[in-house]
């Protein structure tokens, strides 16, 4: 159980870091820790203590196997994650690079 | 964009070819041992990425090399996706269908389709992710000084 | 039939990745190749709602059939309702597509343009066909991340910010969704829609699914823009390029946001009535609250996205109105009025509001500026798009012929017979507000004396432009025909009873 409450707690540092940071890539650092929560979350709910890969063997009936599906959604989700970072990080470029700043109080065009 | 020190050109050197291989060994044995293609393929992007950052490049070469990589990395995915669609035609009608024999397990050439849909989804891994860093090289490079 | 169904998926994501290979070596292939396979997928669309009859297709994706009756495989499921949105997705995709062709111009990159307009199609297909929870998520991630890319298309400095502000906001939805949808595989050990409804018939462990729930309604709350959620909406869609916006104010918002809503609290989740009062109440507060920020708007493309927020509502409200009488277990044509009144606007709104956000485009199109107050006497100079524009404030404002005066029209009549007089007497004042709204709209830009210092004539936008506004804008009076019994028992009711009768979407899909 301990680790599920270190994986919700993985989250809030990482939600604490997107609501109180200024700096734009360090927001998106934030979100990527919040992401890796998800995915521990996710790795955790599919282990069974004891278990073992599953490669079902008929030969040997009492093994344990851990549940794979989970695993199969988290490298799934990982690559989706690579995707919006890689875009996010992009875009941070790009606005570093019109507005001379990472500083997301002086990037305010967009009001009302 | 500059090279690095000849300490780090000799050492990318030596490995960075085995590290290609190693890729190339994970998304081969994809449908036999844990990895597969998106594993296999981030190493592949490892070592194409560890070269590009030693020896460094020129930007007009790096902007080349993006739009090859683009076309492979399309490419890949049609692959990925005339499989999906042999299956509907090779076989019952279902996409996605495993279509080829499957052999026996264990086999390096075995499970039907699984090790062509690694091998496409390794290479385009691969070359999304040295996409992704072509891009975000290509940024920094043309921004003012 | 039922085994072609990948088809909406499998052909734009192909044509995506054609694009980027064939666009960069062949002049023009990239548009019109877009605009013949969106074309296509319109017309598949229509072609598997006739040949639905109300009933429930089916693909079990690779042949995976189930085991012992547990289904193992990825499913995609076509029925009465989701038949609907594809067919909004589809077709006003294609009309965008049309009016992309010389839209587009201006931009550089136009490949990258086509290529991320089919992804974005093939996500939001995806995510409306899915039977699977987790595939909702990878499609609804597809078509979300190639939106973040499109709204950040113009490389702006307002573009930007509105992508980013997007992209932070929406990546905090899907971690809510990944979580909860981590959290319903925990407890019920399936992702596919049908058996978790299964699971829940032998225990529902209320509060724990109550936090689900909620983890659920923020996450696709937040991608559908409902009210407390709603601060990106506003940017991204006045950044985008027309085209795009039209797309995601128009479809984006339903088929990844309301549809999904509706689809799992109906048919997923067993519908208890605090959770029902709560979707009312959020639609109530997004239908008020959006209206009143969209009076002091001037720049035209951030008035209507106030308005989307606030048309949205309506649907929201409706739905969640049906959702309480359904929990509630009484007055069951009520029930069925209001919520077959939700997704009569919801369709009206997909054609409006695609078209109005077409006009906008027109305007600065030609006049190069979205300002209200810099902007006047286009009614002689561009006649069409003044007409099409003319219908579709109309429309959005409920005028009688025009469709949304019936799909109003109905949500009123429910909500009056189920008794909920206020949110009844709230959706005409609403309505009232929208007219003014529109009224200063029309009165701005059409019909005022021209800005003085501006000599130049504009001229009327190119034909491609022309062709989709007037098309959208016959799209918009041809709806109001859904409103005549016989249309409607043919359209609407199969996709209110699968919604209503909450377990026959599962026992059909595990039946097959």
């Amino acid at each position: 159980m301990t680790a599920y409450y270190m994986c919700f707690g993985l989250f809030l540092v990482g939600l604490y870091g997107v609501i109180t940071r200024r700096n734009l890539v360090k927001i998106a650092i934030s979100l990527s820790i919040m992401e890796i929560s998800a995915f521990l979350f996710f790795a955790l709910i599919g282990y069974i203590s004891g278990g073992v890969a599953p490669i079902v063997n008929p030969a040997d009936p009492d093994k344990v196997y851990v549940d794979p599906l989970p695993q199969a959604l988290v490298l799934t989700a990982i690559v989706i994650g690579l995707a919006t970072t890689a875009l996010l990080l992009a875009v941070i470029i790009r606005i570093y690079r019109k507005y001379n700043t990472f500083d997301i109080r002086e990037i305010r065009n967009l009001r009302g | 964009m500059k090279g690095m020190s000849i300490i780090v050109k000799k050492t990318a050197q030596l490995i960075s070819g085995m590290i290609f291989i190693y890729g190339i060994y994970v998304i081969v044995h994809g449908h036999l041992t844990p990895g597969g293609g998106f594993a296999g393929g981030v190493i592949l992007a490892g070592s194409l990425i560890l070269v590009t950052l030693a020896y460094g490049e020129e930007f007009f070469k790096l902007v080349r090399e993006e739009m090859g990589t683009t076309i492979v990395e399309s490419l890949a995915t049609i692959s990925v996706i005339l499989i999906a669609v042999g299956g509907f035609l090779f076989g019952s009608k279902i996409f996605f269908n495993n279509f080829l024999p499957r052999g026996t397990v264990g086999e390096l050439v075995s499970a039907g389709v699984l090790p062509l849909y690694n091998i496409f989804v390794g290479t385009e891994v691969a070359s999304s992710i040295f996409i992704i860093f072509l891009s975000l090289i290509i940024f920094k490079e043309e921004s003012p000084k | 039939m039922n085994s072609l169904l990948p088809l909406f998926v499998v052909v734009p994501l192909a044509s995506t990745f054609l694009i980027m290979i064939i666009g960069r070596f062949v002049k023009d292939f990239n548009k019109y190749f877009t605009a013949a396979v969106l074309l296509f997928l319109a017309v598949f669309s229509y072609y598997s709602l006739a040949s639905l009859h109300g009933g429930l297709a089916l693909c079990k994706v690779g042949g995976w059939e189930p085991v012992n009756k547990v289904p193992i495989g990825i499913y995609i499921a076509l029925d009465g309702f989701n038949a609907i949105v594809i067919c909004i997705i589809n077709s006003v995709g294609f009309l965008a597509a049309i009016y992309s062709i010389s839209y587009v111009k201006r931009y550089t990159g136009e490949n990258y343009f086509y290529a991320l307009f089919c992804l974005m199609i093939g996500g939001m297909n995806g995510v409306v066909l899915s039977a699977d929870l987790f595939n909702i998520f990878v499609f609804l991630e597809i078509s979300v991340i190639s939106s973040y890319a499109l709204v950040a298309f113009g490389v702006g400095k307002n573009e930007l910010e509105a992508s980013f502000k997007y992209q932070v906001l929406g990546s905090l939805a899907s971690f809510l969704i990944l979580f909860g949808i981590g959290f319903i595989y925990w407890k019920a050990k399936t992702l596919n829609i049908a058996d978790i409804r299964e699971a829940f018939k032998s225990g529902y462990d209320r509060p724990y699914y109550l936090f689900v729930e909620l983890l659920i309604l923020s996450g696709f709350g937040l991608k559908a823009a409902v009210i407390p959620f709603h601060a990106w909406l506003p940017d991204a869609h006045s950044s985008a390029p027309s085209p795009i916006s039209a797309m995601l104010s128009g479809v984006f918002i339903k088929a990844v946001g309301i549809y999904v809503i509706i689809r799992l609290f109906f048919n997923m989740f067993v519908i208890t009535e605090g959770m029902a009062i709560l979707i009312t109440t959020l639609g109530t507060m997004s239908m008020v609250v959006g209206v009143f920020l969209a009076i002091g708007q001037w720049d035209i493309k951030r008035l209507l996205a106030y308005h989307s927020i606030s048309q949205m509502g309506y649907v929201i409200m409706s739905v969640g109105i049906g959702m309480i009488l359904v929990a509630r277990g009484v007055r069951h044509e009520i029930a069925v009025l209001a919520i077959s009144g939700g997704i009569f606007h919801l369709i009206n709104h997909a054609a409006f509001k695609g078209l109005l956000f077409l006009n906008a485009g027109a305007i600065e199109y030609t006049t190069g500026t979205r300002n209200l107050k810099e902007m006047g006497g286009l009614a002689r100079s561009m006649p069409a798009t003044s007409a099409t524009s003319f219908v579709a404030s109309m429309s959005i404002s409920g005028i009688p012929p025009f469709n949304g005066f019936f799909s109003k029209l109905i949500i009123i009549i429910a909500a009056v017979m189920a008794r909920f007089y206020l949110l009844a007497a709230l959706a005409v004042v609403v309505s009232i507000i929208t007219l003014a709204s529109f009224l200063k709209f029309q009165r701005y830009a059409f019909y005022n004396k021209p800005h003085d210092t501006d000599d130049r004539k504009f001229r009327e936008v190119p034909f491609p432009m022309v062709l989709s506004m007037a098309a959208l804008s016959v799209i918009c009076l041809l709806l109001s025909l859904l409103a005549i019994p016989a249309v409607r028992d043919a359209v609407l009711t199969p996709a209110v009873d699968i919604l209503t009768s909450t377990v026959q979407y599962s026992t059909s899909i595990l039946g097959q």
